[in-house]
């Protein structure tokens, strides 16, 4: 494997073991933005730009900065007193260790030689256009429901409720 | 003598590399271009400093910088040594290491959008497929340099110029993006070289440059207004109001840091205009058949000093614009004429060849514009204003 | 080692680094961290089957990856909606604050 891989692998993990590891919340925000940008590069290594270019306009452009001003408007800023890591830790610790272990050992063990050996592919966007339009349009059309549902929702939700009729 | 002209940066790469030996074409082809880049905008974002100071001076009636060199044309230089000797001040409270981030941050996004621009005749860095999409995921990163700039200065006037600054920038990059998606449509293509070779094709010696279409000159306008918001500039100026919050989110900034987000802020609406000049008004092409012979990087770069003039004078002119009154501009008109725009350019691009096409969607646009700008945008209500208070 | 299952091990590593941060901070914005550490190492995962895998021409790897961003933004929108209107009810985002319902 190339240089270049590991080089955007360890940083895409250190970005997010930083974003659970720091007291201060807003740092976490901002190494989450370098992991979110390890992974776009990522995705350009495996020939998928269009992809990875929509990871960094979604989730860098509008996720973090969603994530960040809940951080601003919920004044967490400071760091609590009471410590960061909530009382059962270790369990959690626990189970995540025991996830990857599982996921580890499935990985290594199914993929000791490549499946197929298949050429870069070369994807244009006209044939994404071209899929999203014919064989993926219900998808669509059920994800534009999703978000504008999502929209409204959230904007609801987080709206300051009306004061109690006096 | 003609194409030698056009090509002459391209001929002077291939020369310059052919001294290299053979394995490194690729990568020196690359280098050389990039360090063409580095060389070039930030001379054009001095030439725009002084064209701004020059340009609103005189709109204001005073005469501008005179005195560093023949019209003050060495009074960019001037500036530059002054904010690499001032003193680096970072406030003892401050958050170091994201205070020395964010001009970093702000000054390589902005660069790398550059590098899908066409600049003449097989003069693009990267001819990417998505180009335009690589271009817009790099715009939407600047915000976050902005709020880390607002937010590491401790500062509660910073904050809340990044706050206002963010909020406007993400409300105005929905009707940018709407306004390009119009062109794509047409050309069907993402690649910005297919968009300008599109354009690049005349017809009574007048150019078919979709500013010349309906649906295309309503696009532009939208898209005029949208960048005019992105990079922060008058009237949108809110977020770095001089008059109201000192200088915004970089108020805490001193020195060789604020000229790296002052430069990022003009290398910002360079990027931006040449974006506008590649989809909208023909890229490197020549405005009428006859001017061929002109070199095609030529007519890029006037175009895109055009722009930033018209940038200069709409600062010069209208006033600062409230933050409530810009995103009701932005959410209530921007956004539901660009969705109007893009069917109008679907209308256009089914209807036959001809007059009637013009006629009819020309006529769907000013009937739109009158409605949502006469009734949308007016107020009703003349009474006593209301107040919601911040809790 | 090949290309693939060096993408896979850092997925399952990204995941389970997301699911460890979702599962041991105490702030409620740090759980919605995580959550979104594990979408998107779910997506690298994708990509990397679809790009190994045996038909790459018929899109559907990274189809799938793209309906998942669009569906993880909505997502978080709606999850940081929720947390701010709790920490205005409550005025704090500290999940072991809030066991109203215990026992």
């Amino acid at each position: 494997m190339s240089f270049v891989f590991f080089l955007i692998a360890a940083l895409t993990l250190v970005g997010g073991l930083a974003a659970i590891l720091l007291k201060n919340t807003v740092h976490c925000a901002l190494a989450l933005t370098v992991a979110f940008a390890g992974l776009a590069v990522m995705f350009l290594e495996l020939d998928a730009q269009f992809a990875g270019f929509a990871q960094i306009l979604v989730y860098i452009g509008a996720v973090a900065i969603l994530v960040v001003f809940a951080i601003l408007l919920t004044r967490n800023a400071e760091t609590p007193k009471d410590g960061i890591y909530s009382r059962n830790w270790f369990a959690g610790l626990v189970i995540a260790a025991g996830v990857f272990a599982v996921l580890g050992w499935a990985v290594v063990h199914s993929t000791r030689v490549l499946p197929h050996e298949t050429a870069t592919p070369t994807v244009m966007v006209l044939d994404i256009g071209n899929a999203l339009i014919g064989r993926y349009v219900l998808p669509l059309e059920i994800v534009a429901l999703l978000l504008t549902a999502a929209l409204i929702g959230a904007v609801i939700v987080a709206m300051h409720e009306k004061e109690a009729a006096k | 003598m003609i194409e030698n002209a056009d090509q002459i940066f391209v001929l002077l790469k291939h020369w310059i590399v052919a001294f290299l030996p053979a394995g490194f074409e690729g990568v020196a082809g690359v280098l050389i271009s990039v360090i063409a880049i580095i060389a070039v905008f930030p001379t054009l974002f001095a030439f725009a400093v002084w064209m701004e100071r020059k340009g609103l001076a005189r709109m204001q009636n005073r005469i501008g910088p005179n005195r560093a060199g023949p019209l003050g044309l060495l009074q960019p230089i001037a500036d530059g040594i002054k904010s690499l000797t001032k003193e680096d001040i970072v406030p003892l409270r401050a958050d170091a290491v994201v205070h020395f981030l964010a001009p970093v941050v702000l000054v390589v996004v902005v660069f790398m959008g550059i590098a899908v621009l066409p600049m003449g005749r097989n003069m693009t860095l990267v001819h990417m497929d998505s180009g335009l999409l690589f271009f817009f995921a790099m715009g939407a990163s600047t915000e976050l340099s902005v709020f880390m700039a607002g937010w590491s200065s401790r500062n509660k006037y910073s904050l809340l110029g990044a706050i206002r600054g963010v909020a406007q920038m993400i409300s105005y990059e929905v009707p940018l993006l709407m306004s390009s998606v119009a062109v794509v449509m047409i050309t069907g293509s993402l690649s910005l070289d297919k968009i300008v070779a599109a354009q690049n094709q005349y017809t009574w010696g007048l150019p078919h440059w979709y500013i010349f279409t309906p649906w295309g000159l309503a696009a532009f306008l939208m898209y005029a207004t949208a960048a005019t918001a992105e990079t922060n500039r008058s009237p949108f100026d809110l977020p770095e109001g001089e008059s109201e919050l000192v200088a915004g989110y970089f108020t805490e900034y001193s020195g060789f840091k604020f000229a790296l987000f002052f430069l990022g802020e003009y290398v910002g609406m360079l990027s931006i205009s040449g974006l506008g000049t590649t989809l909208f008004l023909g890229g490197w092409s020549a405005p009428f058949a006859v001017f061929g012979w002109v070199p095609s990087w030529f007519w890029f770069f006037a175009k895109v000093l055009m722009s930033i003039a018209v940038f200069i004078w709409i600062r010069g002119t209208l006033p600062r614009l409230r933050q409530d009154q810009l995103m009701n501009f932005a959410w209530k008109f921007v956004l539901p004429f660009t969705l109007l725009d893009l069917m109008v350019a679907a209308l256009w691009r089914f209807m036959n060849d001809g007059w009637a096409r013009w006629v009819v969607c020309s006529a769907i646009l000013l009937l739109a514009y009158a409605l949502m700008g006469g009734v949308g945008m007016s107020r009703k209500h003349f009474g006593l204003r209301k107040y919601r208070y911040a809790e | 080692m090949n290309p693939l299952t060096a993408y896979l091990l850092v997925a399952a590593l990204l995941f389970a680094i997301g699911l460890a941060g979702a599962l041991t901070r105490r702030n409620a914005i740090l759980v919605l961290i995580g959550i979104e550490l594990m979408l998107n190492a779910a997506n690298l995962n994708l990509i990397a089957f679809w790009r190994y895998g045996p038909h790459p021409e018929a899109l559907t790897g990274m189809m799938f990856a793209i309906f998942s961003i669009a569906v993880a933004a909505a997502e978080a929108a709606v999850g940081l909606g929720l947390v701010i209107s709790i920490h205005r009810h409550a005025k704090t985002t500290d999940l072991d604050a809030m066991n109203r319902m215990k026992g």
